[in-house]
């Protein structure tokens, strides 16, 4: 039998009696699982108590009131997240409130719980949280050791890659049924399109080939003394035919000496990321620079274009895996949202930098900074 | 009510599936305007009131079609209203419109995996309409 301690934060004393004896004598188990748990309850009647139980003893799950007299219960929450806790936290609330449950999911929150709720439903509702828990934990062990279950990864992956299979099998159903009559022209559009995701769907087959580089890493790294300026032209040429097709000029800066040591093909990522995005991202007409500079220390690569730009909000989460910002902007520009994740990646095992900066409307630069080894 | 054709509202990131699920539900006999994101979807529903709507859960950001729905409602409490997406199988969302606790905040009417075929389509809107 293991024990889950779970901390109910709640300013009415019934709430908190009521859940204790409710739960001190009930045990849970689960077919996957070799023990069943049962709960030791702890109490608390404000926020600040509950900090204070969360700082000072195990708890593996919370019961959080939102109203609460002092700090409410979203700020709790807040703290828990903060401090990464390795908690699953329920919100009990008296009111169906989707603004709250919205914050409250993105901070964090496993679950809602409505009051007042009745013994079955609270028992349920722990029942599931526990189960959440325990797989929680069970899968960053396995990341642990070494497993690289990626969860979050694939998923999202497979509706990557599902959503451009549904668009092309659509445009092939209505094909198929002649939908538009019987001439071919009448098809072109979708045709077009479906050519379109198909490659959007072999670029993201290509970066995902590039993340695996990294992912399987540390194996045979050919490191030599690179030119970073040759890199860079080469990257440049690839990225000629579209950049003239939309009047985008491109310029190489070099300052000293560009030579790194490093693994050519891993450069050549970066490089290509970096310029493809800065000419994608641009506007018929518009510049791209890049500069490399000799830093004695550290080199530093910049890319500067003249595009459309991004908030700052946006340019937070370039980084991660599949993110792209979507706006009216960007919507005819396709892309997997890797690139740059890769690239963080690739410059994070050379122990670098990557930094951006941007203004909507008026352009991007970003700064990557590599320490010579 | 007229014989006139019902309007539908739908609101889809992926210009493709739009498209599609444009004309599947023309073809099924009813109007349809169409929106790209959750913004132009609330811009229309500002001077519009559609029959039905059907959202697309992930647009701008991954609940758009949880916030949507939530506007839609608290201006037009009657419209039904069809959450679609891929999620569930997908991404860990669990949300079962038929639990009670969900639908408290969930304030969508059906939710439907996407890839839906036009017979099924047609059978829930029609459920959802009272046609
Ligand atoms: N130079 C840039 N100017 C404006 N936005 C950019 C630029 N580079 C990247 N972005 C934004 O960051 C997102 C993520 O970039 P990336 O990881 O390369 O993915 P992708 O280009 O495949 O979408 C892009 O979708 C785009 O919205
Ligand atoms: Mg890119």
């Amino acid at each position: 039998m293991a024990t889950l301690h779970v901390l109910v934060v709640d300013d009415e004393p019934g709430i908190r009696s009521g859940v204790t004896r409710i739960l001190s004598n009930y045990t849970v188990g689960y077919p996957f699982m070799d023990e069943d748990f049962d709960f030791h309850l702890i109490e608390a009647g404000t926020g600040e108590d509950a900090i204070e139980v969360l700082n000072n003893q195990p708890v593996d799950v919370v019961l959080l009131d939102n109203k609460l007299p002092g700090m409410d219960g979203i700020e709790v929450l807040d703290y828990i997240k903060q401090q990464n806790f390795d908690v699953a936290v329920m919100m009990i609330t008296s009111y169906a409130s989707l603004d709250l449950a919205i914050k409250a999911t993105r901070n964090g929150a496993y679950n809602f719980m409505p009051k007042p709720f009745t013994p079955q439903e609270l028992r349920a509702s722990i029942e599931n949280v526990a189960k959440h828990l325990f797989l929680k934990r069970m899968t960053r062990k396995m990341q642990e050791e070494g497993k690289q279950i990626r969860f979050q990864f694939l998923s999202v992956l497979s509706h990557e890659l599902k959503s451009p299979i549904n668009a092309v099998e659509g445009y092939l159903k209505m094909m198929q049924e002649k939908q538009f009559g019987e001439k071919v022209e009448d098809y072109d559009r979708m045709i077009d399109r479906s050519l379109t995701r198909l490659k959007g769907m072999r670029n993201l087959i290509m970066d995902l080939l590039d993340l695996t580089k990294i992912e399987s890493g540390k194996k045979e790294r050919k490191m030599r003394d690179v030119n970073l300026a040759e890199i860079a032209k080469m990257a440049m040429d690839t990225m000629e035919p579209y950049a003239i097709q939309r009047s985008v000029k491109m310029r190489l800066n070099v300052e000293g000496d560009p030579q790194l040591l490093a693994d050519a093909d891993e450069m050549e990522i970066v490089f290509n990321n970096l310029i493809s995005n800065a000419v994608k991202y641009n506007k018929e007409g518009g510049k791209v620079q890049v500069i490399i500079s000799d830093r004695g220390k550290d080199l530093e690569i910049k890319v500067s274009d003249t595009g459309i730009g991004m908030s700052e909000e946006d340019s937070d989460k370039i980084f991660q895996d599949f993110v792209r910002i979507k706006n009216s902007k960007t919507k005819e520009i396709t892309g997997s949202g890797l690139g740059l994740s890769i690239t963080r990646k690739m410059i994070e095992q050379y122990n670098g930098t990557i930094e951006v900066e941007s203004k909507p409307d008026e352009g991007t630069t970003f700064t990557v900074s590599l320490p010579r080894l | 009510m007229s014989n006139e054709k019902k309007l539908i509202l739908i609101a889809d990131d992926d210009a493709d599936y739009l498209f599609q699920m444009e004309a599947m539900v023309k073809n099924l006999g009813f109007r349809v305007k169409t929106a790209e994101s959750q913004a132009e979807a609330e811009k229309v529903l500002e001077t519009v009131k559609p029959d039905l709507a059907i959202f697309d859960l992930m647009m701008e950001q991954e609940d758009s079609g949880f916030i949507l729905s939530y506007k839609a409602k608290r201006k037009y409490p009657d419209m039904p209203i069809i959450l679609a997406s891929a999620v569930t199988a997908e991404t860990g969302y669990n949300f079962d419109l038929y639990n009670e606790n969900d639908r408290d905040w969930i304030k969508a009417d059906l939710y439907l995996e996407k890839g839906i075929r036009p017979d099924q389509l047609h059978r829930e809107i029609n459920k959802l309409l009272k046609l």
